[in-house]
């Protein structure tokens, strides 16, 4: 698997000690020399003083899902040197701070042992700088070992501390430190190495959170609610930064943002915008979803369009805040007690991110409902190499069907009925809505989420309460034509297995149905873009005669999803279920399709 | 059904505002509340004040949470938009429909249980963000819509009509509302509309957070007579002389002759005044530190100190600390909200 450009470099470090900035330079500059990379930050729910890990994966393939395997270890950590050891391949490299010389158990491995901690102390002598620097000489010795562009690298820090000429110096410095040391006692290059290449070209490498907030501001979002937690805290921090250079118009600004108290005035911010007119959002993770129940029950049935990012972690309950999980996918699907539904985005890649993050805004004006886009931990937070943002600029905004004072007017003239707030006219279950202080003596009405009737006005009539739940639930039907459809791959035409995913396994799929198809098994993909299912879906399902469904979750909850609401057999549904909260690897969605297709084969490997 | 539509005939010579609106035209529905409820009074402040100021009611949003207070707006402005959300999120839903328009009025009315115990959190940090609103609560010392258990503003000495006792403290809410920064924190009681009129329109005129506690007496469960948020009780221990209020509409002129050193005018941000009177004997409201005192050395004497008790001259509001547009958010378009693809190409090119 291992070669030029094909490899993973592991860097275990204790959080806290300034890692983290040299890590993105070094897959950064890797990027910058055309070659994709896919960094995986796994990291502990922690500030300081624990053992965290950065995973960067080079593929000029482009495979750009985590890979376990770790041909090149760099471990900096004494806690966790015992497993660090483990997960190298045979053949591989440590790469450690020999300063405390330490015999390994290991005699399939190479140790390169640099006394990185004694090279420092030389260095520098404010102790804050010997720890910060010992990041950036484990870098140096990397560009030695990796034939990495120097050219490039230096680049890159000056961009990444643009304003701090001193400290590009320094860095620099030791990143030589390290370069040097590694040229005179290391064989340099390794076999394994890095080269110039063309496939990460006119790509871009953003989190999924940063791409969020900026598809936010792009949809028009000028009302932002938000209470901290990760790992969705970034998107709203992206959204303002974003904002802050897009939206001031004459030293005022076209947004507004507020950090709430807690996640029930975070979605009641966003509901109130909503409610008056403003394209308003908040973004949350697992445990937000939970508080902000109550509230999007309120705007599901008052029909107020709000739009809400959710982050997701490792669940249940407080779970693992700093890993991944696909795992609220029935929670957001039905979120709120009482009958309710709701409309659900799955980006895949930041690029969606972005793209998704500003459509949801349409789609919540247009259906006049909650609209959830469902990213994770793993697409948000960390650096994905993706397509370029890009927007069209005839583009309009759909603001749905809201009456101003002259609609108001003309409305019965033109409709053939007088206005009511929840009276479906155009048969597609979307009522017209006004806004305050539209007109004088028409459109106003009562919000509630007391049941109500046409008109708006409170009933305790049965009859007319099944009525108008009939009416959202068909409203349902009108979202499943205006959400995305899904990415459909096909390998076989007439092959009866296929494969649904959705957000961030995508990579892990794309890799593993490659790696099948070796294997003689081809497998058609279905990547589930929304819920309401399109007929797409549906169509695809009925195609085949086996469908694995790959999730991130105990309970399959996509699958069972596909059998409430698509109708679709569950006997026929596979489950490939991973939920340890790291990323999808493409090994695990193999394994799982040829356990079920290739049982002999599964447990020969 | 508990929904009844008010008819609309009336009788052609009512009185007409400056807008050509009777007082009808401010109403809402019929009250479904009980026969007597303290609510329905302010309620019919509410209308009056709107009415007497002129105020065009589409231009006013009314919000609410849960509760026999919560749903009071139905009964009055029929004609301006609505929000009965959930319990003790009205503060969260008005911060939000404040933050899309700044040019409308916000009345947000809750209760005792709806702002004192589930909505607590939410009152404060509305207080905090110095919303530009007026907020009432009607309150009455218990739940009346789930039949009568205390509330956390119902007074320590204070037993149930069944002669259950309350074993813990009351929350004072103005207390709270002048600690955490609220511009103008007053208490009236509903059967008082003369104190209350005024103090609602002060309120509505003043840019910033303005808090009334209404002493508003439950009728069927909190009117007994042990109880301290009875009729008899209020009215019996009401200080309401300790700050009398004027509050002069923009379109008249100050033509009373105050003396020099018992009153105070205060300028509001719609050209309208409060002046403030007996402000040697009673406490001056615009020191917060005053106004505490009253209202603890009243309580003190088994007393309730009704009236404005603070003002706060000069208070920026959400909108001017978020230093947002001067046009409404929810009035912007694409061209303005949305930066284009030159900007992105920009962005991109800084992730590369």
């Amino acid at each position: 698997m291992s070669g030029i450009n094909d490899f993973v470099v592991k860097f275990a470090t204790v959080n806290g000690s300034g890692s983290a900035s040299a890590n993105t330079i070094f897959a950064k500059t890797l990027f910058r020399m055309g070659i994709p990379v896919s960094a995986k930050n796994i990291f502990p729910s922690n500030i300081q003083g624990l053992p965290t890990w950065y995973e960067v994966r080079v593929s000029e393939a482009g495979y750009l899902a985590r890979r376990e395997g770790i041909d090149i270890m760099v471990a900096m950590n004494p806690q966790s040197y015992q497993d660090d050891l483990k997960e190298i391949v045979a053949g591989g490299w440590l790469i450690y701070d020999s300063t405390l010389p330490r015999i390994w158990p290991r005699d399939d491995i190479k140790v390169l042992g640099i006394p990185i901690a004694q090279m420092c102390a030389g260095k520098w002598k404010d102790p804050r700088q010997r720890q910060l620097f010992k990041n950036m000489v484990y870098v140096g010795a990397l560009t030695a070992l990796l034939e990495i562009d120097m050219e490039v690298l230096k680049a890159t820090v000056s961009d990444q501390l643009k304003g701090k000429e001193k400290l590009v110096a320094a860095n620099m410095d030791a990143v030589a430190l390290g370069r040097t040391y590694a040229l005179e006692n290391f064989e340099c290059p390794l076999p394994i190495k890095v080269r110039t290449a063309e496939t990460a070209k006119g790509k871009i490498m953003v989190t999924g959170n940063e791409a969020g907030g900026l598809g936010a501001v792009y949809g028009g979002a000028t009302v932002c609610a938000w209470y901290p937690i990760t790992p969705s805290t970034s998107l709203p921090e992206g959204f303002e930064k974003h904002a802050k250079r897009l939206r001031v118009k004459d030293g005022k600004r076209l947004y507004s943002i507020v950090q709430a108290e807690d996640e029930l005035a975070a979605i009641g911010v966003a509901i109130g915008g909503g409610w008056n007119g403003a394209r308003s959002f908040t973004a949350t993770s697992g445990p937000g979803i939970s508080l902000m129940s109550e509230f999007l029950g309120l705007a599901y049935f008052a029909e107020i369009p709000v739009v809400l990012f959710n982050i997701q972690r490792g669940g249940p309950s407080t779970g693992m805040p700093t890993r991944t999980q696909q795992s609220d996918i029935t929670l957001c699907a039905y979120a709120s007690h009482g009958d309710t539904k709701h409309v659900l985005l799955f980006p895949s890649n930041p690029t969606e991110c972005f793209s998704m993050g500003a459509d949801a805004f349409d789609l919540a004006e247009r259906l006049q409902t909650p609209i959830m886009v469902l990213s994770d931990l793993d697409i948000g937070m960390n650096d994905w190499v993706t397509e370029p943002f890009a927007w069209d600029d005839k583009r309009v905004y759909d603001r749905g069907k809201v009456l101003d004072a002259k609609g108001l007017d003309e409305f019965k003239d033109i409709k053939g009925k007088d206005w009511g707030r929840y009276l479906d006219i155009d048969g597609d279950a979307i009522p017209f809505r006004t806004l305050p202080g539209t007109h004088p003596t028409k459109g106003a009405f009562f919000t509630r989420g007391t049941s109500h009737d046409e008109y708006a006005r409170y009933t305790e009539d049965g009859v007319i309460h099944a009525r108008v739940l009939d009416r959202i639930r068909r409203k349902f039907d009108t979202a499943a034509t205006l959400v995305p459809k899904p990415e459909i791959t096909t390998r076989d035409k007439s092959g009866k297995v296929g494969l649904i995913y959705f957000g961030a396994t995508a990579p892990a799929v794309r890799e593993a149905c490659d790696y099948l198809e070796r294997d003689g098994v081809r497998v058609n993909a279905c990547r589930i873009k929304a819920f309401p299912f399109t007929k797409e879906v549906i169509e695809f399902c009925d195609a085949h005669e086996t469908v694995f469904v790959v999730e991130q979750n105990r309970d399959a909850q996509m699958r069972a999803l596909l059998m409430t609401e698509a109708n679709i057999a569950g006997t026929k549904l596979v489950p490939a279920l991973n939920y340890d909260g790291m990323p999808m690897t493409a090994a695990f969605v193999r394994g799982a399709v040829l356990k079920t297709l290739r049982p002999a084969q599964a447990a020969a490997e | 059904m508990s929904y009844i539509q008010k008819p609309v005939a009336h009788h052609p010579a009512l009185p007409r505002n400056a807008l050509g609106l009777t007082r009808r035209d401010y109403e809402g529905s019929m009250s479904t509340l009980c026969a007597g409820c303290g609510h329905d009074s302010i309620t019919a402040a509410i209308i009056e004040a709107c009415f007497e100021m002129d105020l065009p009611a589409h231009r006013i949003a009314k919000v609410s949470g849960i509760g026999c207070s919560s749903k009071a707006p139905t009964y009055f402005l029929s004609r301006s938009h609505g929000f009965n959300s959930v319990h003790g999120r009205m503060p969260s839903i008005t911060t939000g429909a404040n933050m899309a328009n700044k040019d409308l009025v916000y009345i947000g009315v809750s209760g005792d249980g709806d702002t004192a115990s589930i909505g607590l959190g939410q009152f404060c940090h509305a207080v905090r963000r110095r919303l530009n609103m007026t907020y009432i609560v009607m309150n009455n010392g218990c739940y009346g819509l789930t039949k009568g258990q205390f509330s956390a503003t119902n007074d320590k000495a204070s037993p149930s009509k069944k002669g259950e006792v309350n074993p813990f403290e009351g929350i004072d809410l103005c207390q709270m509302a002048i600690q955490l920064g609220a511009g103008f924190v007053a208490r009236s009681f509903s059967g008082d509309k003369n104190q209350l009129i005024p103090l609602i329109k002060a309120a509505i005129s003043y840019k910033g957070f303005a808090f009334i506690d209404v002493i508003s007496p439950c009728v069927t469960f909190n009117n007994h007579p042990t109880s301290t948020k009875s009729y008899d009780y209020i009215r019996a221990h009401n200080m309401a002389s300790e700050n009398p209020l004027d509050f002069v509409e923009s379109k008249d002129e100050i033509t009373v002759d105050y003396a020099a050193g018992t009153s105070a005018s205060i300028p509001m941000h719609d050209g309208s005044h409060l002046v403030l009177h007996k402000l040697g004997e009673g406490h001056d409201p615009r020191n917060s530190s005053d106004a505490l005192m009253a209202i603890r050395k009243g309580a003190a004497k088994g007393s309730v100190v009704t009236g404005l008790l603070y003002v706060n001259e000069e208070q920026q509001d959400l909108h001017d600390i978020l230093d947002t547009d001067a046009r409404p958010l929810n009035t912007l378009q694409t061209p303005d909200l949305c930066p284009g693809s030159k900007a992105l190409d920009g962005i991109n090119a800084r992730l590369r």
